[in-house]
């Protein structure tokens, strides 16, 4: 019953992703049969293959839309605006050069893989930090810092307000 | 509208180029990885938000799913890009490759 519901759920996702790459292609609502048949095969088959590792590790708590609109609030407010001053620093450096790079490492107490997934990709998309390695056991996060102030960072050193964001997001 | 298009590509090129200065200019493979990933990253996300507002003044349904295709794009833009830079710099530092002028190292530290 559960493996049912795990390809369910992985095929709705697959398809409704299907739908909105291919909306606007034909006569049946916004999409044509042929997209319709096809993107229902694949997802399908991508559901078969993939929903054992999907919802393995506690991904069911993700899919309640509180979640997603936190997530998307946090993409354009704070996330956006972090990376376009990480970036106007980063492009400072690359033109001066001037850099103090290190790996230091702090702990978030981040405790599911959603959140600490979450908060890594943040970190390495936002120019200047770049995360090297997270500690299964321990949530210790490595990540090499372009601008070392401090050896012994605490999280808001590094990236600012994520930690906080990623904890409402996915934990 | 074609004036914010225009200044959309530019700031796109803009960071794009800063990328490819990066990449010559930084030491090493980690902080080239900051350049050349991240601030083509920033450039590209413009580039695809120009790509959306000419689909959006374009209008009809071809405009439109070019306005729904770029957005698709940039996610998965965001999704795989950090995957992508995290895995080459580990792989790096698993190669033995130690960062360049580096003050502090606490990844060589715990030995993994």
């Amino acid at each position: 019953m559960r493996r049912v519901a795990e390809v369910a759920a992985t095929f709705a996702l697959a398809f409704l992703v299907y739908l909105i790459l291919t909306a606007f292609s034909g006569e049946v609502g916004l999409w044509s049969w042929e997209e319709l048949i096809g993107g229902a095969a694949l997802s399908f088959l991508v559901a078969l293959a993939s929903s054992r590792l999907l919802w393995e590790r506690g991904g069911w708590r993700l899919l309640n839309p509180v979640r997603f609109a936190t997530f998307l609030v946090y993409l354009v407010g704070p996330f956006l605006l972090a990376m376009a001053k990480a970036n106007l620093d980063v492009a400072y450096r690359v033109i001066t050069g001037r850099i103090n790079p290190g790996i230091v490492r702090f702990n978030p107490g981040l405790k599911t893989d959603a959140g600490r997934t979450l908060l890594a990709n943040s970190i390495t998309l936002t120019p200047g930090t770049l995360t090297l390695e997270v500690d299964d056991a321990t949530g210790d996060f490595y990540v090499h810092w372009i601008n070392v102030s401090n050896v012994d960072p605490k999280p808001e050193d590094v990236c600012g307000s994520f930690p906080k964001w990623a904890r409402v997001v996915a934990e | 509208m074609t004036i914010l298009m225009y200044v959309f590509l530019g700031i796109g090129a803009l960071f794009n180029g800063l990328g490819a200065v990066a990449l010559h200019r930084f030491p090493d493979v980690y902080t080239r990885l900051h350049g050349a990933t991240k601030c083509t990253t920033f450039g590209s996300i413009f580039s695809i938000l120009a790509v959306v507002v000419y689909g959006a003044a374009r209008g009809g349904p071809l405009g439109m799913s070019m306005v729904i295709r770029a957005l698709l794009a940039l996610v998965f833009l965001l999704l795989t890009n950090p995957t992508g830079s995290h895995a080459l710099a580990r792989a790096a530092h698993r190669a033995g490759i130690k960062p360049f002028r580096a003050v502090v190292d606490r990844l060589e530290e715990v030995g993994k």
